[in-house]
């Protein structure tokens, strides 16, 4: 029978969201598969979200040790190889964790890896049939994952329906003490928080969100003009604050802001998961691109073929003649 | 300090509008534009400021084709001291752990202090460098946006979800994948290249590695691409067309009914 593992992150003892996706990923996987949780931290945290688990996983193995106060994922990954049959699978996020434990993780534990998996379509033999995307969501592939020696999985959190808790009905199994040996050539010093800037873009019921297609520091000033007909904020995505051309606080997507606007207009935006990961409920999302195949067509509610360099100033005196 | 920059040869995301070929099974590579994967430069950006700091070397690796000695020689007009093309039919269709074996037997050759790799690359994968790591037993860092160089240990920055920033002790040598926007990579020039274009580059294969070529390749790789396709979203958007006045007719009439004026 197959087995699978899932790894429940978790932030101030609450499991983040993807823990009720796992479930559906697993059937997905192997209708028949076990199926255990795995909470790996420390103090009354682990207690708090392995008890919360057990309405979702019918089994759930807990890991508590001091050495685990800030998930550091080399010292986690040391007691994971001790605890999780090596011909498992064992599904993780595709966050800045899982991207952090997983890649290494497999090579401990001689398994394939299989990196951001988005759906899966069952197991044929010993060959798990999955699907991912390159190029920035461009194109979609079919991967083959040969799993009759384990495999570890990074599923993009999102892409898979979460399910409802039941009751409590799960077993906790303590394995606390098979951790092992978890010296670390790095250690955790510390949090910094991310600045914050002069503008709350989460407070602004529509954004005028600028991409790499603003092609120029000095095109930014078009964006604004657009945004102060609209009575509203410029937004980004990460390369325009990598090269320094608005802040930081400006960012959109999980190394940045989550907003929840009423608008997106997503100017010159390809629509990578990891932007739109910080565009939440449910906005209306207007796109302008000049690339008719932009992944970010596919995620708007309305498309624009066109140079926002052109349409927006446009639209913009459009707008101010109304 | 000796730093390698692992880099790779990717199809250029702004450059490109992505076509399937006739049969389906990949894509049309006719008339992709290639360049060096966007985290790469950062990575090479970094190690070339370190070392200017420090003292040192940087070398840039790749694992590819005869094409692929372009990058290598771009990253070394950036500045990095020297290139490694490893190279053979046998690493075609590598999956990931196959890239890694195949950049450990080289680095396992040289004394290294420190190894940089791309936070991720054209597949999104973000695989190579924990494998690498992992596979020599060395310490390691991803989505590193921050480093700070001192004796024996470096701390290093994480970049984590919504922008926080983890810090870290890290001993060498260790293996870092480096995130976008931890500096300004430079601007290659023309001339830049020029000077670099009769540089010798070593090319390393399988045999020259001591690899056995059943690990690597399509016959080593245990993940599989089988094909690309082009997922069918349901509608998508309403795409507006029409004279870019009408556009602008229509967009407005929808954003008035949606809240957006
Ligand atoms: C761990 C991690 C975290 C990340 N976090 C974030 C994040 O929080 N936020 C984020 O945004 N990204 C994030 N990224 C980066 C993300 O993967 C993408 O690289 C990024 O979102 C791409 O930004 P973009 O769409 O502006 O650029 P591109 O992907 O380059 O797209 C630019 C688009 O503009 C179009 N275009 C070009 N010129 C014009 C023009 N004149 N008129 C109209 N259209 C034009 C092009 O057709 C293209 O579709 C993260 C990556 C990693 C690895
Ligand atoms: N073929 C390759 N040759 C050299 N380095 C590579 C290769 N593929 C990936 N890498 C390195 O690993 C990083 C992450 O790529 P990936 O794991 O494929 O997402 C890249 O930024 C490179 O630094």
């Amino acid at each position: 029978m197959t087995q699978i593992f899932a790894y429940i992150p978790f932030n101030n003892g609450a499991a983040e969201d993807v823990a009720l996706e796992f479930p559906s990923a697993a059937k997905k996987i192997d209708e028949s598969a076990s199926l255990t949780a795995v909470v790996v931290g420390s103090g009354a945290d682990v207690d708090a979200v392995a008890n919360e688990m057990t309405s979702v996983y019918s089994e759930v193995i807990k890991i508590n040790q001091a050495d685990f106060a800030y998930p550091n994922a080399e010292v986690i990954r040391k007691a994971l190889v001790n605890v999780i049959p090596a011909d498992a699978i064992f599904l993780v996020p595709h966050n800045t964790f899982g991207m952090d434990l997983a890649p290494g993780l497999s090579v401990k534990m001689d398994s394939s890896y299989a990196a951001d998996i988005v759906d899966f379509e069952g197991i044929d033999g010993t060959a798990l049939k999955a699907v991912r995307q390159e190029l920035g969501g461009a194109v979609s592939t079919h991967v083959t994952i040969d799993i009759a020696s384990g495999a570890v999985i990074s599923i993009r959190p999102g892409s898979f329906a979460p399910v409802e808790g039941g009751a409590a009905g799960g077993s906790i199994i303590d394995k606390s003490g098979d951790a092992g040996d978890l010296s670390s050539k790095r250690k955790f010093l510390e949090l910094v928080a991310a600045e914050v800037g002069d503008v709350d873009i989460t407070k602004s019921d529509v954004l005028v969100s600028v991409g790499r297609g603003i092609e120029d520091e000095e095109n930014i000033e078009i964006a604004q003009e657009l945004a102060e007909a609209m009575k509203s904020v410029v937004s980004c995505s990460r390369p325009i604050v990598d090269a320094k051309w608005l802040e930081k606080s400006r960012q959109v997507g999980t190394s940045g802001q989550t907003v929840k606007p009423k608008v997106y207009m997503a100017m010159g935006i390809s629509g990578s998961f990891q932007h739109m990961g910080g565009v939440k409920g449910n906005p209306f999302i207007v796109a302008v691109n000049k690339n008719p195949k932009a992944p970010i067509f596919q995620v708007a509610d309305v498309g624009i073929v066109a140079d926002i360099l052109e349409f927006m100033p446009e639209l913009t005196e459009a707008i101010n003649d109304l | 300090m000796e730093i390698l920059v692992c880099v790779k040869r990717v199809p250029d995301t702004a450059e490109n509008e992505f076509e399937l070929n006739s049969a389906g099974n990949d894509l049309d590579r006719d008339d992709l534009v290639y360049s060096v994967n966007e985290w790469d430069n950062y990575a090479v950006e970094e190690a070339i400021q370190i070392v200017d700091n420090v003292g040192g070397n940087v070398t840039v690796i790749t694992v590819g084709d005869d094409e692929s000695e372009e990058v290598l020689r771009r990253e070394m007009a950036m500045g990095a001291n020297d290139g490694i093309l490893l190279s053979d039919d046998a690493f075609e269709a590598s999956d990931g752990k196959g890239i890694a074996t195949i950049l450990k037997a080289e680095i396992e050759k040289g004394n290294y202090d420190l190894i940089m790799t791309g936070a991720q690359a054209d597949e999104g994968a973000g695989q190579v460098g924990g494998m690498v790591a992992a596979m020599l037993d060395m310490p390691y860092a991803s989505l590193v946006n921050k480093i700070e160089v001192g004796d024996g240990k470096i701390i290093v920055g994480r970049e984590i979800e919504g922008g926080n920033q983890e810090m870290n002790e890290i001993e060498l040598p260790c293996v870092l994948s480096i995130q976008t926007g931890i500096n300004e990579p430079r601007y290659v020039g023309i001339r830049g290249i020029r000077k670099v274009a009769s540089v010798d580059i070593p090319v390393k294969g399988a045999g020259d590695l001591g690899i056995d070529a059943g690990s690597v390749g399509n016959a080593g790789a245990k993940t599989r691409r089988v094909d690309y396709f082009v997922p069918d979203m349901g509608d998508g958007a309403e795409m507006l067309e029409g004279s870019t006045g009408e556009i602008i007719e229509k967009l407005i009439e929808k954003l008035k009914a949606k809240g957006g004026l």
